[in-house]
């Protein structure tokens, strides 16, 4: 799988790019009878299962969409609630779709800055003298491995466990975007990235360093 | 190889028990204040990797490294949490978290009648069996200052 994500959070802590790739997220569908068992609630504009983990359906997993039809937020495509359409006996059997929601851009935006404090906390925490920051943060779903410059940017890459070579790609991301990002004429120092010619090296930088990191397993 | 420090948290960020081997630097506040810090940067990272993670996660955070330290966490299913800072060369030591919670506070705390399980350990027996096991761990430096 490699890469999941690409995250270049500027000095102070505010997120000036992030790009996600091929990131595959699980999806349950299933259909249910009336009395529905499992327990919803709406947190941060979704509808979220709270309670009855069953057949691969996860406390924390939102509605995505009911007999097909997209969901947005509380409401589906349609305009209908969706907690009204889950009370209601007549819809069902009914067929909805669960898995875990997709990052919005301001959840991303706050998750940067989050890291950034994060980064500074464990620099205070340390036992040792003159200690950096978080460099790589393990988890058992995903790596995350963070590259801070000399002039305070941070790039932040999240991988698969088992990817390797990753401090040489956040190299060459730091060179990509010296390359494209603050050599282009019409890109203002610490404000969001936007440069055709940097993404479109950022995709090649990533899909090199996904071949190598699996040829050298 | 060395051992800097341990702390044992409980599900209400209640620090336990707090140890330090060979810390080279304080943080330069109260240990209180520390132990507040700590917390909240472990309660905050949970969180982070339970909303930044593209999967569902299992155990969910268990190790970041920085240039000088590698913290290690471990949460039992009871929201007790222990973390130990080690230098770099510890690899994996989430069984050594493991075995300490089961075999040394289990055994000392837990089963101990007179402890009050929601106030910081001073139990003179679980002290003592917790640095024998520390001392006695491959990594642990010879030279003990």
């Amino acid at each position: 799988m490699g890469i999941f994500s690409v995250y270049i959070v500027n000095k102070a802590g505010g997120l000036i790019y992030q790009y996600d790739h091929n990131t595959q997220r699980p999806e349950v569908e299933k259909t249910f009878s009336y009395p529905l068992e499992l327990v919803l609630k709406t947190f941060d504009d979704k509808v979220v299962v709270a309670f009855g983990e069953r057949d691969g359906i996860k406390v924390g997993h939102t509605v995505l969409s009911i007999n097909g039809i997209p969901a947005e937020g509380k409401v589906l495509q349609d305009r209908r609630d969706i907690l009204d359409v889950l009370n209601d006996e007549s819809n069902y059997p009914i067929n909805i779709k669960f898995g875990r929601a997709k990052l919005t851009a301001n959840e991303k935006l706050m998750l940067a800055s989050m890291f950034h404090s994060l980064f500074a906390i464990g620099c205070q925490l340390s036992p040792e003298q003159r200690s950096s920051g978080i460099d790589l943060l393990e988890t058992d779903t995903f790596k995350l491995h963070c590259f801070q410059t000399m002039t305070g940017i941070k790039f932040i890459v999240m991988t698969d466990p088992k990817q390797t070579a990753v401090d040489i790609f956040l190299k060459k991301l730091y060179e990509v975007y010296s390359d494209f990002a603050l050599k282009n004429p019409f890109y203002s120092l610490d404000m969001p990235i936007r440069c055709d010619l940097f993404e479109t090296n950022l995709q090649a930088a990533i899909e090199q360093s996904e071949r190598q990191g699996v040829s050298n397993i | 190889m060395t051992i800097y420090n341990f702390y044992i948290f409980d599900r209400n960020g209640v620090c336990l028990y707090y140890v330090e081997w060979n810390r080279r630097k304080q943080s330069g506040m109260s240990s209180e204040e520390e132990f507040k810090l700590m917390y909240g940067m472990i309660f905050s990272i949970k969180s982070f990797v339970n909303r930044i993670s593209p999967t569902d996660v299992k155990e969910g955070f268990m190790t970041y490294k920085t240039s000088k330290y590698r913290l290690h966490f471990f949460e039992t299913l009871s929201g007790l949490k222990f973390i130990m800072n080690t230098d770099l060369n510890v690899g994996n030591i989430r069984d050594i978290l493991q075995q300490i919670y089961s075999t040394i506070y289990v055994e000392y705390v837990i089963k101990n009648p007179i402890i009050e399980l929601d106030k910081p350990i001073t139990s003179e027996l679980f002290k003592t069996k917790l640095d024998d096991y520390m001392k006695g761990l491959p990594f642990f430096p010879a030279k003990v200052s």
